[in-house]
């Protein structure tokens, strides 16, 4: 039988953010060179932020699926959940500060926030660009949600969805039974809405995550092959494919330990270092706020619970953007994730 | 002095054959990298065939390598195995088609 819980649920050992670190820091058996020194030597210590544009949105981490990479250890078990308080404090920050263009909203599931319509009305009404991170599956796990591709529609998201590869295998293996499949059809009923077609506007966006203890291949040739094969096998188009690298944290981490791989996944991505990617990692240009309104560099230093170290201005209600502009990013091992190959971020690969 | 054959750290020291002779190995590694980029044929096809030659050449190095390296780019389990089953198949029949050259000879010098 699958385990659907989450690792907080099982009370694992790695549910825990200082375990997480302490084998990020310290290696099962070797150490490796510090990610800070590596930037030193590129003159990008200690890393700044350039112009804050994104204001990434952690709305809860309750999730509909488990899958096996998940950096939130999100699952059905979670309970926590931004409330429509905390969304109103985001609302204030945002009327108040308009440099931040793009609203990136994730989770877990985001749709599974009750306040969610609420919160992307308002936002779209301060005009700001929406973004959703859907699983896809979400959308046809209860009639109530079957109307979000219409939703997304008429406040024009953009949606970006994970898709680990275009066949059943891949995809079930990291996602879960039947989640290829619900996939399948979450995108064609996203076609019928307009998403992913010329000339609507209406952005659809894939990402693809390898399904196991590798790197992604290179972007451009990765997603005319997802066009080709979607559109052949299943009549389903979309805009564009995000290649991101799974990052050491959380359920992967926890994956790379017990199959033996942290090492060598480890060795891979310093190998790999990139000092341009290092210039585009995008905590420098985004801000992540948890659901309870503390504030953070980035969604991967959120779940290794490493708050922005500006002291004034941790949390929604004491925004101070000035402070946060001139910030130190707090980086440490699992940034190697951001910087491997054509290096990665929430939007793919930040190199050419 | 090591006492076994094949390391699997040697793998990744690969580049340091460049140590006893720099500019050769500079130029097998230019070659190499341009050989594998997408071209005529995509890198994602190279890399398949370079799994099956692995296997034909029964190099512990390069089956590693390209067992990655194919399954990265996105090929499943079953096509990789079937590359390699095209390798054997190959092995086998350039084995047995010799055999008409030992049937030649046996020929050749039976009364
Ligand atoms: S990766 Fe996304 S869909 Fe999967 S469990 Fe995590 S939040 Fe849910
Ligand atoms: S993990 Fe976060 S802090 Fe580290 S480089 Fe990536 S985006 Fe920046």
């Amino acid at each position: 039988m699958k385990c659907m819980k989450s690792l907080k649920a099982l009370h694992h050992q790695l549910a825990s953010s200082t375990a997480q670190i302490a084998v990020l820091e310290n290696g099962t058996d070797h150490t490796l060179p510090l990610f800070s020194d590596k930037l030193r030597a590129e003159e990008l210590y200690p890393l700044r932020p350039s112009e804050i544009t994104i204001f990434q949105v952690n709305v809860g981490k309750m999730c509909n699926q488990v899958c096996k990479h998940c950096h939130v250890d999100a699952g059905p078990d979670r309970k926590e959940i931004m409330t429509r308080e905390t969304m109103q404090l985001c609302l204030d920050v945002l009327a108040a500060n308009p440099s931040l263009q793009t609203v990136d909203l994730t989770g877990g599931a985001p749709e599974l926030n009750p306040d969610f319509r609420w919160f992307v009305e308002n936002i779209r009404q301060l005009g700001r660009h929406v973004i959703v991170r859907c699983n896809l599956t979400i959308i046809l796990s209860n009639k109530r949600f079957f109307d979000l591709p219409q939703f997304f529609r008429e406040h024009r998201i953009e949606v970006v969805s994970s898709l680990p590869y275009f066949t059943q295998d891949r995809t079930d293996r990291q996602r879960g039974d039947g989640v290829f499949d619900a996939s399948i059809r979450a995108l064609q009923l996203l076609n019928e809405a307009g998403y992913g077609m010329p000339d609507t506007g209406l952005q659809l966006n894939l990402v693809y995550n390898p399904a196991g203890a590798f790197l992604p291949p290179a972007q451009e040739t990765l997603e005319k092959e997802y066009k080709t094969e979607l559109l052949k096998r299943f009549g389903i188009s979309f805009n564009q494919l995000y290649a991101i690298t799974n990052m050491p944290i959380s359920r992967y981490l926890d994956y790379l330990v017990v199959s033996g791989n942290y090492e060598q996944y480890m060795d891979k991505l310093v190998r790999a270092f990139n000092p341009a990617a290092a210039h585009s990692v995008m905590c420098r240009n985004t801000i992540s706020v948890g659901w309870d309104g503390q504030l953070y560099d980035c969604d991967f230093n959120q779940m290794l619970d490493l708050e922005v170290a500006c002291e004034n201005s941790r949390h929604l209600s004491t925004w101070n953007m000035a402070a946060l502009q001139h910030r130190e990013i707090v980086v440490n091992q699992h940034c190697y994730g951001c910087t491997a190959g054509a290096g990665s971020s929430c939007g793919g690969t930040v190199t050419k | 002095m090591a006492n076994h054959y094949y390391d699997a750290a040697d793998l990744q020291k690969f580049t340091a054959i460049g140590e006893y002779q720099q500019e050769l190995a500079d130029k097998f590694f230019g070659w190499y990298g341009e050989v594998f980029k997408d071209s005529a044929l995509t890198a994602k096809e190279k890399s398949l065939i370079a799994l099956a030659v692995s296997h034909a050449v029964q190099c512990p190095y390069c089956i590693d390598a390209y067992s990655a390296d194919a399954f990265e780019k996105g090929w499943s389990e079953t096509q990789m195995m079937e590359a390699v089953h095209v390798a054997a198949a190959i092995k086998g029949g350039a084995a047995l088609v010799h055999g008409v050259q030992m049937m030649n000879k046996t020929k050749a010098i039976s009364m």
